[in-house]
């Protein structure tokens, strides 16, 4: 039992990890000279949701999102209940293994005015509802932006995301919304390393420099290999007369 | 001086250490193909009465000699591609061939015997409309280049200008003809549509205007189209409303004289376009007084202009294809005409009078699954007895080039489409007759019909095959053994095909921007069968997918070839045997509405064939095959079909599922604006590709779990703004059942081309760093962490962590053509990275190199690991080129297989060239050398047993002393 849990924990400090990482490459990424001056308050579009039987999708508003826009964009949602009958629509969709579906509208962050946030159509996503049912409606969401602050991606898992078919006996499981909600920005991906690599190939010659051995010209290292093949042409030279001589004679 | 020695000295250890081929191995294991693509302009040599060199100007921009006894290539320029280097006209005189390249922009001049450049001229700008030889005193000297404003005269021995001139009124006036007749003047023919001629005429020898003027003729519009210069310069147009011929004497009249065809009692073909050819055996002097006149698609006349009226010398009905063709002062007309739906029969004629010359039939015998014949180019020459003889070059519409010698031998056939390859796919040969024989055997269907005694029977007989078989083997190695090895050789053909031991031998099925599909055993890299597709779109996208190997007897393999026209996006299907290249009896469905996606599913038919899904443009989604059980299997398995559609043009990414009434309903919707980036391309990964190990051992002994997710997508964006500050080139990877984007990077400051190869846990892209003006590569990895979420199966639907991603980027010294990953067996083989350069190498690198985990500082893990340190810059190494001095012109793609030998891989480069060998990436770790010293092995086996024999006896008979003892 004292097994499992470590890596567990390993596992979540490795997405939370990798989650920080993100954001803080979402800083580097944000375009110098957008027009940052103006401090805006946030604002909100819908998130909404739809699990039908038949699966056509009949989205309706599960709650609002607060996006904070800015340098450091930021995201939240007010806590949001699911009704009885909602409860038990759930359910029996997750008993047909259904979609549950989630959409936001496009929206652009950056934007000043309300009128240029909005963009015509929406980001959809969806999980298996008995994944939702049994995560006991724990969802981590997340909304993609590209580099200019388009938003334009949403993904939703739930923790954990298997459908073992466990039933969920409680209904107050299922009342209330646990959401991890983010937001990330492209990362920006590193160039070839150059500096650093001439730093330390700097730092090479250095040490080598350091060494006397090193230090010694051209003639000083090889003159043994010089001096052998001066010697070994000489000798291939005066070698070479008596047969030249030889080829005269005849 | 140190230095240099001191490079000498690294040249050579270098030198010594290279290891890819031996001398002894070249053209062992691989081949190539050159070819030099549709003709445009060809002319036979003949300045030497036996030349065998025709000289070919291409639609590829290549400019090529070939020789005319065996189809080889003599020599081959290839030029840059796009306008920059069309070829515009090809002039030949004496062994000089002057070449118009890139809209008039450059005038060249080659040597046609070696293939080198005698001079080459850089022109003034402006369009190029014509040009001509130009000739005086039957000496030809320049040559005249007609451009929309000016008109300018070179020499032909050192290319300077002799003099350059403005056309007058060349705002008003579309100039489109330039000719001389060897009279000292050039004539510059241009035309106001729908109005008049303008004829200006120049001095040969200091380019002045020697007389101007304009003619009446407001029913034409083209002169290249409609006119010709016939005899001794008599502009002769057709128009064909008033259904009559013009002609105009340019030394003086001032008006057109009109000769309607039917006082010649003529008729022209509904709704034809009627066409003049004319011949000019020799610049200096006027062209001859003879002159062809097509009057419909398969109706010419050989017409003859005398004196100011026309005569018609003869008749040809039905004849597809004429031309003519000079050999000292003889002119002859060659005439193709159609003799039965697979043969047609040329004949010579005179041209002066139009009659049959004697024992000139020639049969062409069209492949049926090929095209019509389209151009003719004829090679006439004197026999001995001064009667003239002729060899003929076909080109069809399928771009093969087919030379003839009399009385029909074919001597060689080019087929130029392969110059274009589109699609590929390597197909595993079937197994011979005795093997079939043993798999027939032991089908289901067989063991329930019969009894228990006629299965023995034939267990029995099948037994007795192989033991033939086998002895015939035997036999033919032991006869084959005591010839000399040259002389040993294994014509493939299509009946003796059959799968090699380790599958090292396939069917290479190719697919040609022409429509026509071949089948290329790829040992040899001889055409086993080819098939002609007619009525292919100009701008189809093809997309070739097998859907039964061979591995199913007695079911034939099947492949489909979907061809979608890119503007409509209608489709079709074509289902054939890719061994024998016949096509199926299997009927495709048609498809009236355009086709938005397919996919191949694992799932299979009764009859093993795989199915193919389409969904279209109202997102229904029909099957092919589409059997009722085919039906069943799909609707139970729809809630696990998933696809996904790429709209580039609205930036939108859109998943859908499948239900089980087979239609759709859309899951996930991503939509990058199109304002800020475009999707250059999406890639998944090769289904046929195999990962043998899950993850990689660390230093520490403890594992790192790849991330495997099979439905994993690679979206390559490209910033819309290419300010080189702003711009950037976009990775997304997006798992392509739930849309979830996993990974969002940009590289900023870069631009496309981007290249890319996605497979197993990594992306490697190539890109433009326009920041530091260099070629960058950069790899993206995945990993899952130090434990697998779920190890036994992998479901997008439930993997809620997100990967480790690690990414490294690095220098790379040339700019790439295409890029492709090695593929084995199992997966077990290290990986490496084949890179088409433009310079015609294909580089062959280690994916060791593109590694993100490669440290910047070494420690002991990483050594124990095996990373090389990282470098910024990968070297481009001379021993990593595959193809070693065998250059292949413009890769397009490379495209790679497996073979049965795990340490294998089958590669295939195409693109002007087609290039075949195998690869290594591990050595051949499965295979013993060339070299291997069987004999000593056996030889110390056999010492090692005699010695254990006798020392077992020896040791008995101690044993049985001491007994005694």
């Amino acid at each position: 039992m004292a097994g499992p849990l470590p890596c567990k924990i390993t596992v979540v400090s490795t997405v939370l990890f990798a989650l920080c990482t993100t954001f803080v490459g979402c800083n580097n990424g944000r375009r110098v000279g957008d027009g940052m001056d103006t401090e805006f308050g946030g604002f909100s579009v819908p998130l909404e949701h739809s699990f039908e039987v038949d699966d056509v999708a009949q989205f309706r508003v599960r709650g609002a999102l607060m996006l904070k826009a800015g340098r450091e964009p930021g995201v939240s949602l007010a806590p949001s209940h699911l009704s009885e009958e909602d409860r038990a629509k759930l359910k029996e969709v997750a008993a047909v293994d259904g979609l549950y579906r989630i959409r936001v509208p496009r929206v652009l962050l950056q934007a000043d005015r309300q009128t240029e946030r909005q963009l015509e159509g929406y980001l959809t996503a969806f999980v298996r509802a008995c994944a939702m049912v049994e995560s006991h409606l724990s969802d981590v969401i997340s909304l993609h932006t590209d580099v200019s602050g388009y938003l334009v991606g949403v993904s939703i898992v739930t923790l954990p995301g298997a459908c073992r078919g466990t039933e969920v006996e409680d209904e107050v499981d299922l009342e209330v919304f646990n959401t991890t909600l983010s937001i990330v920005a492209p990362v920006n991906a590193p160039g070839p390393e150059t500096a650093f690599f001439l730093e330390r190939m700097e730092q090479e010659s250095e040490k080598k420099g350091k060494n006397p051995q090193e230090q010694k010209s051209f003639f000083a290292k090889y003159w043994y290999l010089i001096l052998g093949g001066a010697i070994f042409l000489m000798v291939s030279n005066s070698a070479q007369p008596p047969a030249g001589g030889g080829r005269e004679q005849s | 001086m140190a230095k240099l020695l001191l490079l000498c000295l690294k040249f050579i250890v270098l030198c010594s250490t290279v290891e890819s081929v031996f001398e002894d191995q070249v053209g062992k294991f691989d081949w190539r193909q050159q070819y030099v693509g549709k003709v445009r302009f060809a002319h036979f040599d003949t300045h030497v009465q036996s030349s065998k060199k025709v000289l070919l100007a291409t639609e590829k921009n290549v400019f090529a000699s070939l020789n005319t006894r065996t189809g080889e290539l003599f020599w081959r320029h290839v030029d840059m591609t796009g306008p920059e280097g069309n070829i515009d006209a090809l002039l030949l005189h004496g062994q000089d061939a002057v070449v118009v390249v890139g809209n008039g922009r450059q005038l060249r001049s080659w040597d046609i015997n070696v293939g080198g450049l005698n001079w080459e001229m850089v022109l003034d700008s402006g369009s190029f409309q014509a040009s001509c030889l130009v000739g005086q005193q039957d000496v030809v000297k320049h040559v005249a280049v007609l451009k929309k404003t000016a008109l300018s005269l070179h020499y032909l021995s050192n290319g300077h200008q002799k003099w350059i001139e403005n056309l007058p009124e060349s705002e008003a006036v579309d100039y489109q003809a330039v000719y001389s007749g060897g009279n000292g003047e050039v004539y510059a023919l241009g035309v106001v549509p729908h109005s008049h001629i303008a004829i200006v005429a120049y001095s040969l020898e200091d380019g002045e205007i020697i007389k101007q003027t304009s003619v009446e003729a407001p029913w034409l519009s083209d002169i290249q189209g409609s006119c010709a210069v016939i005899g001794r310069g008599m502009l002769t147009c057709v128009d064909s409303p008033a259904v009559s011929l013009y002609t105009l004497d340019l030394h003086g009249q001032s008006e057109m004289t009109q000769i309607p065809l039917q006082s010649l009692g003529l008729e022209v073909a509904l709704g034809f376009q009627p066409v003049l050819v004319s011949t000019q055996p020799n610049p200096a002097r006027p062209p001859l007084s003879e002159f062809f006149l097509q009057l419909g698609p398969e109706h010419h006349l050989l017409l003859q202009l005398n004196n100011d009226q026309i005569v018609t010398l003869r008749d040809f009905k039905p004849a597809l294809l004429v031309s003519f063709a000079t050999s000292g002062e003889k002119t002859v007309a060659a005439v193709m005409s159609p003799k039965n739906k697979t043969a047609c029969s040329l004949n010579l004629f005179s041209a002066e009078t139009g009659r049959r010359l004697l024992d000139t039939t020639l049969i062409f015998n069209m492949d049926p699954f090929g095209g019509k014949p389209e151009t003719l180019y004829v090679q006439a020459f004197l026999k001995k007895d001064d009667s003239v003889g002729y060899r003929v070059m076909v080109q069809t519409e399928d771009h093969t080039l087919t030379f003839i010698q009399q009385p029909g031998r074919v001597m060689w056939t080019r087929e130029e489409a392969l110059s274009d390859v589109v699609t590929m796919e390597m197909v595993d040969l079937p197994l011979t007759g005795t093997q079939a024989e043993l798999e027939g055997e032991f089908g289901k269907k067989a063991a329930i019909q019969d009894g228990l005694f006629s299965m023995l029977l034939k267990r029995l007989s099948s037994q007795l095959i192989l033991l033939q078989a086998w002895i015939a083997h035997l036999w033919k190695m032991f006869y084959d053994a005591r010839k000399p090895r040259s002389q040993v050789k294994n014509d493939v053909t299509i009946e003796n095909l059959s799968r090699d031991e380790f599958n090292l031998q396939k069917m290479m099925v190719m697919v040609t921007a022409s429509g026509k599909l071949f089948g290329i055993d790829s040992k040899t890299g001889s055409i086993l069968w080819k098939h002609y597709l007619e009525n292919i779109p100009s701008n189809a996208a093809f997309k070739l997918m097998v859907q039964r190997t061979t591995a199913h007897f007695p079911h034939p393999p099947q492949c489909t070839l979907l061809i979608k026209d890119k503007d409509t996006g209608l489709a079709s299907l074509h289902v054939f045997n890719p061994i024998f290249g016949k096509k199926s009896h299997v009927n495709p469905p048609a498809l009236p509405q355009p086709i938005l996606q397919s996919l191949m599913l694992p799932v299979m038919d009764q009859d093993y064939a795989k199915v193919l899904l389409l969904v279209d443009d109202q997102y229904k989604v029909s099957a092919f095959p589409s059997t009722k059980n085919v039906l069943q299997q799909l609707q139970e398995i729809a809630s696990s079909i998933f696809f996904y559609l790429v709209d580039s043009s609205q930036g939108r990414l859109s998943g859908y599922r499948l239900r089980t009434d087979l239609s759709t309903e859309l899951i996930w919707e991503i939509v990058l604006p199109t304002e800020v980036q475009k999707i250059l391309s999406v890639k998944g990964k090769r289904p046929n590709e195999h990962v043998h190990s899950q993850g990689r051992v660390m230093g520490d002994r403890s594992v790192l779990y790849k991330y495997l997710n099979p439905n994993l997508l690679a979206v390559v964006t490209e910033s819309t703004d290419l300010h080189q500050e702003r711009s950037f080139v976009g990775m997304l990877l997006i798992d392509g059942v739930t849309g979830r984007i996993i990974h969002e990077a940009v590289q900023r400051k870069t631009k496309g081309p981007v290249h890319v190869v996605h497979s197993e846990n990594w992306v490697v892209y190539e890109y433009w760093s326009t920041k530091s003006r260099r070629n960058e590569f950069s790899v993206i990895e995945l990993y899952e962490g130090m434990e697998l979420y779920n190890s036994t199966v992998f479901s997008s639907l439930d993997r809620p962590h997100a990967p480790q991603v690690l990414q490294q980027s690095y220098i790379f010294p040339s700019s790439i053509s295409t890029m492709e990953a090695t593929l084995t067996e199992k997966g077990i083989t290290s990986r490496h990275l084949l890179i088409g350069l433009p310079s015609g190498g294909i580089l062959s690198l280690p994916k060791m190199f593109l590694d993100p985990r490669r440290p910047e500082i070494v420690s002991e893990q990483s050594r124990e690991e095996n990373l090389i340190p990282y470098a910024p810059e990968l070297l481009i190494r001379t021993e990593w080129f595959i193809n070693y001095n065998q250059t292949v012109s413009r890769v397009r793609g490379i495209h790679t297989a497996p073979s049965g030998l795990e340490s294998t891989c089958l590669v295939v480069a195409y693109g002007l060239d087609i290039y075949q060998t195998r690869v290594y990436p591990s050595k051949q770790f499965d295979v013993l050398k060339d070299d291997y010293d069987y004999m000593l092995i056996s030889s110390v086996l056999f010492a090692l047993f005699f010695a254990t024999m006798i020392s077992k006896r020896l040791a008995e008979v101690k044993l049985l002393n001491r007994a005694w003892r």
